[in-house]
């Protein structure tokens, strides 16, 4: 597909590390699976060509410009010029093949990062599922297959695709591991679903990147690639070893505020499915006293005091 | 309600403001006393319905919310200049994004190009007035009074924290409780009243006022750019006002439009939300095109490079405008297909600006450039915009875009294209039209050091964050750990932010020096190069009647025709006659300032003042509808004593 425009694309890396001094320092620049290696050279291969475009125009401006200026010596001169259809139907023309150069591309990879992704042996497996679920301001990962579920972590094998089937409790957020692709929104009502793979085993930071609150900087997870035998042996213990996950701790979890990592050995499936029901985590906040107050209130300035009376007000809602 | 709830409490920072707002108001109040400025405040000011004053108006507040919006800018670059600071409280830092962004949008780059095309507009059409000047004065005082309800947020109440986007359902009751997100609603709303009569009022005005000759296409480019920009007005803003109207529902009467509860739909918001903010980006960028077009080909000394094309290029973004919204959630996962079809239509638009900026190049090529400080800013665009346009191209790539949004990629793309674009013209036409509006030039010299100062800080400022979106930053986050190795970059980021304040203080230093040193135009066209009617007026600033008789237009660049022809400007005696000029009113003041009362009643759901200042509104519209007042006639004798003719 790149073959023919690899000037372009050459181009593009060399004006990457000129501009960006090194680029794969720069994580999205510095692929761990397949899905961000394809956006990796779909950017590079933009970079090319808006480089290329960059230097047409700040070569032109810099000819006219000095060329141009307004001398002491030629005051006869009257500028008197005022269009010319060849050089409008040139500029018109040559934008409309970058567009098309720059479309084809575009709408390949966009097709291509919703398929099951193909590791780098070449073979097809059959994905993980994951189902992340976004709650301000953590994240809670269910492996139904497994019948686990951890909070702000996920182990998953190298080499294999994962379906991460997003949902949210509340607030609109976005699920992103740079290293591993693009991110997608998780909401509350609704399921989208995101293929990722890791092709090396490592730890890879993953994080909510869509504004959702207070705690928004700090809703990260970490994504640990490891080999299948190893991904087998700790959904093997887990499933074992793990405390079960009860209805009241998960009810607490719906409560706003961060959360430390945990692990399961049931998940929360059994009783909610918030891309079905979108008020869950509210009416859980509700029936828990446990609704989030106005920032400015004077309720909110008490909180820090222990055994203020605003507390056992808002458990009679 | 508790006082202390009514108050924002609890901050230093917040403190020290309100002291120094105090002071300001008192210092005001002093002056206008002291000095017996009311009566001159009053009649001279607050009832005006003259488009030149309502202008100036709307650049005084612009430049006033610009600094507002800066200094939020300017916190927000403190507080991320470190890892791990503790400079702002998430809370903080969350109202400080939320009232930037608005504010810039909203109250900032609106009101100022509105103001310039209030102040230009109907001079380059060789108009009276527009064509409905008391509705021009509604449309102001409901902009301003929108802007001060929206920023009594700061000190009383709080301020809106749920981003100037308002996603739902953070921005509902359950996640966004208080005052605040009340503010941003019914500000805007009360704004977007005066957006519309604007855009209805100027559409109009372009339409049915121009001068004998001057057919559709001989009119200047800012003309063009203005009228379609009211076009694109007319068909977005009801879009905002309903959703606006429905999440003010969710919130105040318990509706479930975008609610989690009773099957709202949160997307619906983003998508309406859309529908009308990306049309915006065309409504602050398309009359910046105008201004440069016009200011490149006044000091380039020739006419603009491609006429037509630069028109239809302008129609078709417009067009486009409203095609292109779901580019701003790609990662909604609508699909392969939807992705694709909007991918395809954000890179067209391209093309017609790329046909633009080529215009621009070949206006300057062949001709006289000279490098005043309009022309400088009309270079620094150039320049940036390229920058801006190019990594749009790249976001409009739905697949990379995955990787790109919500990052600091984008918050460098969209400053790159609102401060090159919106920013730098409305410096420009402020620096251009300054003549006309007060009769005296800005420093040139005082002029160059803003312009290179804000260039190098914005470029510092922004290019670090388009690496820092590549590296993996989010935007919106009010801290980073030490581990992410953001740090160097985001300091580097923050110098350049501090050198745009630099660039500020000294324009607003030349404003004093000008203003006391600057020597006073005493023709009509200041720069000596003007090509349109708003330079053919006989005085520097033109009466309130404008032109002493309409003029007639020959051509395009009207003006140039005129001097090549040794037309004498100077009205004749025998040609004089009386002209009918509107009244001046305080009905839209007073309409505003119940509009406030309204507003201010509803954010606080104390619905029996919302009901009151609904009234006193409706009252002061049944005052206007049954006003028989025709207007008055400028007497022969006046404009031939304004006009200096001797019989």
């Amino acid at each position: 597909m790149f073959k023919r425009f690899k000037p372009f694309f050459a181009l593009g890396l060399l004006l990457s590390v000129f501009f960006l001094g090194g680029c794969s320092n720069y994580i999205v620049l510095d692929p761990k699976g397949p899905v961000a290696a394809q956006q990796k050279d779909l950017i590079l291969y933009s970079i090319g060509f808006m480089a290329l475009i960059c230097v047409v125009v700040y070569v032109l401006f810099t000819v006219i410009v000095i060329k141009y200026r307004d001398r002491k010596n030629d005051d006869n001169y009257e500028p008197d010029q005022h269009g010319s259809k060849k050089l409008e139907i040139i500029w018109t023309v040559i934008p409309i093949l970058i567009i098309i150069a720059l479309a084809i591309p575009t709408v390949k990879t966009i097709y291509d990062v919703e398929k099951v992704p193909v590791s780098a042996s070449g073979q097809k497996k059959e994905p993980l599922v994951i189902n992340a679920t976004a709650v301000n301001w953590k994240w809670i990962f269910s492996y139904p297959e497994q019948g686990i579920e951890t909070v702000n972590y996920i182990n998953i094998p190298k080499d294999r695709p994962v379906q991460f089937r997003l949902t949210s409790a509340d607030s609109m957020s976005s699920f992103w591991v740079p290293e591993l692709g693009g991110q997608k929104y998780a909401m509350a009502g609704m399921e989208t679903k995101l293929y990722l793979q890791a092709d090396h085993t490592g730890t890879f930071s993953g994080r909510n990147s869509n504004f959702n609150g207070e705690g928004f900087a700090h809703q990260i997870f970490d994504v640990h690639s490891v080999t299948q035998s190893e991904f087998d042996k700790w959904a093997k213990d887990t499933k074992s070893k793990a405390p079960k996950l009860s209805k009241k701790q998960y009810d607490q979890l719906m409560i706003q505020g961060e959360a430390k990592k945990m692990t399961f050995s049931s998940t929360h499936l059994k009783w909610v499915d918030h891309a079905k029901e979108a008020d869950y985590a509210v009416k859980t906040r509700e029936r828990l006293g446990e609704v989030p107050q106005n920032p400015h209130g004077s309720k909110q300035k008490d909180a820090n005091k222990p055994e203020s009376d605003t507390h056992g007000e808002s458990h009679s809602h | 309600m508790k006082w202390d709830e009514f108050f924002v409490t609890g901050d230093p920072l917040i403190y020290g403001a309100d002291v120094s707002i105090g002071l300001t108001v008192i210092g005001i109040l002093f002056y206008l006393t002291y000095f017996k400025k009311w009566q001159w405040l009053w009649t001279e000011w607050l009832t005006t319905v003259d488009h030149k004053k309502l202008g100036i108006m709307y650049i005084a507040s612009a430049v006033l919310m610009l600094f507002r919006g800066g200094v939020d800018a300017l916190l927000m670059r403190v507080q991320l200049a470190t890892p791990d600071s503790k400079f702002l409280d998430s809370q903080h830092y969350n109202e400080i994004f939320t009232t930037h962004g608005t504010i810039m949008i909203i109250f900032m780059a609106m009101p100022f190009l509105i103001g310039l095309i209030n102040v230009v507009i109907p001079l380059q059409i060789g108009a009276r007035d527009v064509a409905f000047p008391y509705l021009n004065a509604v449309s102001f005082w409901t902009f301003f009074i929108g802007a001060m309800l929206f920023n009594v947020s700061f000190v009383i109440g709080g301020s809106p924290s749920a981003g100037w986007t308002s996603y739902m359902p953070l921005a509902g009751n359950e996640l966004s409780p208080g005052p605040g997100q009340n503010y941003y609603l019914l500000g805007l709303q009360i704004a977007g009243i005066g957006t519309l009569l604007t855009g209805i009022n100027f559409l109009v005005t372009i339409l049915k006022m121009r001068a004998p000759g001057m057919t559709l296409f001989r009119m200047p480019v800012f003309t063009w750019s203005a009228l379609i920009t009211m076009i694109i007005i007319v068909f977005a803003f009801p879009i905002l006002t309903v959703a606006l109207a429905l999440m003010t529902f969710d919130r105040l009467f318990g509706a479930h439009f975008f609610t989690l509860q009773g099957a709202g739909m949160d997307m619906l918001w983003a998508n309406l939300f859309w529908l009308w903010g990306h049309p915006e980006v065309y409504i602050v960028v398309l009359p910046a095109f105008g201004m440069f077009s016009e200011i490149i080909s006044t000091f380039s000394r020739k006419t603009i490079f491609g006429y037509k094309a630069m028109i239809w290029a302008m129609i078709i973004i417009a067009g486009y405008s409203f095609m292109v919204w779901v580019h701003h959630f790609f990662t909604m996962g609508s699909g392969e297909l939807v992705n694709s079809v909007f991918s395809i239509t954000t890179m067209i638009i391209g093309i017609p600006t790329g046909i633009k900026i080529f215009n621009w190049l070949f206006t300057m090529y062949k001709g006289k450039i000279s490098f005043t400080t309009p022309m400088l800013w009309s270079l620094g665009f150039i320049v940036n915009f390229v920058i801006g346009g190019v990594t749009g191209v790249m976001l409009a790539m739905a697949a990379a875009d995955y990787q790109y949004h919500n990052t600091y990629f984008l918050v460098a793309h969209f400053h790159y294209v609102l401060i090159a674009g919106t920013v730098f013209a409305c410096f420009a036409g402020l620096i251009f039209w300054f003549p006309k509006m007060f009769g005296y030039k800005l420093n040139e010299r005082i002029g160059k050091w803003v312009f290179w100062v804000f260039n190098i800080g914005f470029n510092v400022c922004f290019i670090p964050q388009f690496i820092l979106g590549l590296d993996g930053m989010p935007r919106r986050v009010y801290t980073y750990s030490a581990a992410s190795g953001w740090g160097n970059l985001n300091m580097l980021s923050t110098v350049g932010g501090f050198l745009m304040g630099v660039a500020f203080l000294i324009l607003v230093y030349n404003f004093y020096f000008s203003f006391r040193y600057s020597e006073r135009e005493n023709t009509g066209d200041s720069w000596g190069l003007g090509r349109t009617l708003e330079w053919s007026t006989t005085s520097a600033v033109p009466p309130h009647y404008n032109f002493a008789i309409t003029p007639t237009v020959k051509s395009f660049d009207p003006l140039i025709q005129m001097k090549r022809d040794n037309v004498d400007l100077k009205p004749k005696i025998k040609d004089i006659k009386k002209i009918h000029m509107p009244d001046n009113s305080g009905v839209p003041f007073f309409m505003s300032a119940f509009f406030f009362i309204a507003g201010f009643g509803l954010v606080f759901e104390w619905f029996w003042m919302g009901i009151v200042g609904l009234i006193g509104v409706f009252i002061t519209l049944i005052i206007r509808s049954f006003d028989p007042n025709e207007g008055y006639y400028v007497s022969e004798e006046e404009i031939k004593e304004t006009e200096r003719l001797t019989v």
